[in-house]
């Protein structure tokens, strides 16, 4: 739905984004991460036609941002970091206007804005001014005004900031009761937020591309192909005894000790890639006579991933890129 | 079309629901009726004293009433019309809403055009209250219809193309006030270009000799004079509401319309390459 191939944009001082791809399938929920600055707005400005890359390509919903915009706008939802509101405007009569500004045929638009009202929640202050609204409530229509047209793919940027806790969860909800008819990506910096919404993940740092993967593959990224055992000997063989039985056992390249206290040990096993040799070493223990009491292949949380690949490594790897176009 | 109508009725909903519009209405309904009132006392004056006198001095309420009343209504125009046109597009950038216009499957072109549109019906629904000013020279008096018609057409266009000129201004800044000053300073500007021309007599003064440093001075000088004269917005007014169209100032006012409209274009594309 969305292909993005070594897309770059300058401005006159820095590079905002720097040479990056990625591809959406439809019907994905992708989150969008990164630190602030990092690049998110403006890619989502390029893929939106707002502004045009300085250099590569962007393809949405099979049409490039470049040579057919007109298109492209035709297909997609957009809820910039702001909602883009008018204060004076009552929701009904915004929700209508935006309907006719997004080409619904006249013949829909009451219907159309009715929809969108039902399902963002906010048919209870339709004849409500703009201006009046809380914060939670001008996100909802914010997002009602994306939807309105049944748009093919839904760029949402930063949907839940300044929000409470309790409008955040009901938009986290709002926005996956939408996925599946529509491809949505949505930016943001809060971790627990794509863990909850999103199935994939593209992070970005200083305008380049970091990772981009599913939620599942990139916990277990950065750990490797590891496996924690915990073993109790009951005090009939030590930690060698156990290490040299791990060691023998086949698809185990290391072996490390990790904790070992009075009869109960940890053992950290690293493996080949392709070779999961769980089934084995438990066996391998139970046929040792020993207790197999924990085994587990340990995941960071997407904020320690998020951390590593966006730290300090990065920082100097993105630094030298800057420094070059200076 | 159809878009263009949906951005300019929109923008008609926020000068009527906010209190702008009526504000400007009250401003110019005292002002016009100010004038109305004190040009025609003077004319009911002066045939009075003419009466009284035993001479009769020729009368025309044309002339004599509904051409200086539109001449003062063109200077009125002069500052109520930044005050149409500053927002258009800066309140657009502060609010971040220019975001959805250019993210919507419209044109920019239909964008100012809808934009600019409205402001030019804006400043309309003022004139409706001189219609209702002039409507009473028409109950009491019996002038000429055809310069009054002209008379409008000319008022309507001079705004248009200040409100044109006010649209591009409104691009280039977030802040409406910045935008309502600028556009004020260069109506004001247009206004008082040709009061260079006082000292020029409107011909071109070919120097005898091109080494003489006086006679080439005097040449270029009668020479921009004409230029400034004609790019004054002050001038364009006067032979519509003598009844006269004339294509000269149509044309004027067409191309004023026209650069206003091109710059605003411009600028909003030129927002997106660089914003």
């Amino acid at each position: 739905m969305i292909q993005v191939e070594s897309l770059s944009k300058k401005y006159a001082r820095h590079v905002a984004v720097d040479n990056i791809s990625f591809s959406v399938e439809k019907g994905d929920i992708v989150g969008f991460l990164g630190p602030n600055g990092a690049g998110k707005t403006t890619t989502m400005r390029v893929l939106t036609c707002f502004m045009p890359p300085t250099a590569g390509k962007a393809v949405v919903a099979g049409f490039d941002v470049f040579e057919q915009p007109f298109e492209v706008k035709k297909r997609i939802g957009y809820l910039p970091e702001t909602p883009p509101l008018y204060p004076e405007m009552n929701v009904e009569d915004y929700l209508t206007f935006i309907a006719r500004l997004k080409n619904v045929p006249s013949g829909e638009i009451k219907t159309r804005t009715a929809e969108a009202m039902e399902r963002c929640a906010i048919a209870d202050v339709k004849s409500k001014l703009i201006s009046k609204l809380s914060r939670g409530y001008r996100q909802r229509v914010g997002l009602a005004q994306a939807i309105i047209h049944n748009p093919d793919v839904l760029i949402l940027d930063e949907p839940t900031s300044g929000l409470d806790p309790k409008q955040i969860t009901e938009t986290r909800d709002l926005i996956k009761g939408l996925s599946g008819a529509h491809t949505i990506i949505l930016s943001t910096h809060i971790l627990p937020e794509v863990e909850a919404v999103c199935r994939k993940v593209i992070i970005i740092n200083r305008g380049r591309l970091v990772a981009t993967d599913s939620v599942e593959h990139l916990k277990h990224r950065g750990v490797g192909n590891t496996i924690q055992v915990q073993v109790d000997t009951a005090g009939n063989a030590d930690a060698q005894a156990v290490r040299q039985t791990l060691e023998q056992v086949p698809g185990v390249s290391k072996v490390l000790e990790k904790a070992l206290s009075e009869g109960r040990m940890i053992f950290e096993l690293e493996s080949p890639p392709d070779s999961n040799p769980r089934a084995d070493v438990a066996r391998a223990i139970v046929h040792a006579g020993w207790s197999l009491l924990e085994l587990k292949s340990p995941t960071l949380s997407l904020e320690e991933v998020y951390l590593q690949l966006t730290g300090a490594n990065a920082e100097t790897a993105t630094g030298i890129v800057d420094g070059g176009v200076r | 079309m159809r878009n263009i109508w949906t951005i300019c009725r929109r923008e008609l909903y926020s000068y009527f629901v906010s209190p702008i519009a009526w504000v400007l209405l009250a401003i110019f309904a005292v002002v016009s009726g100010f004038f109305v009132y004190i040009i025609s006392a003077g004319f009911v004056r002066a045939s009075l004293e003419g009466q009284m006198s035993g001479q009769s001095f020729p009368m025309n309420l044309n002339e004599q009433v509904i051409a200086p009343l539109f001449s003062n209504i063109a200077v009125l125009g002069l500052f109520l019309i930044p005050l149409i046109s500053m927002r258009l597009f800066a309140e657009e950038k502060r609010q971040g809403t220019i975001e959805l216009l250019i993210t919507s499957p419209v044109h920019d072109s239909q964008i100012v055009i809808g934009k600019w549109l409205s402001a030019v019906l804006m400043y309309s629904a003022l004139l409706v209250v001189m219609v209702a000013d002039c409507s009473f020279l028409f109950v009491y008096g019996n002038p000429d219809w055809r310069p009054v018609a002209t008379g409008f057409l000319g008022i309507l266009l001079q705004g248009a193309s200040l409100l044109a000129l006010g649209t591009f201004i409104s691009t280039l800044t977030r802040n409406q006030i910045i935008a309502g000053a600028i556009g004020f300073a260069l109506a004001l500007v247009l206004w008082i270009l040709n009061w260079w021309t006082s000292f020029a007599n409107f011909a071109i003064q070919w120097p005898e000799s091109w080494i003489n440093p006086v006679e080439l001075f005097s040449f270029v000088m009668s020479v921009l004079g004409l230029v400034l004269n004609y790019l004054s917005i002050a001038n364009h007014m006067d032979s519509f509401s003598r009844g006269v169209i004339d294509t000269k100032d149509l044309i004027y006012y067409l191309s004023m319309i026209f650069i206003g409209l091109f710059l605003t274009n411009r600028s909003i594309g030129w927002l997106r390459w660089r914003s």
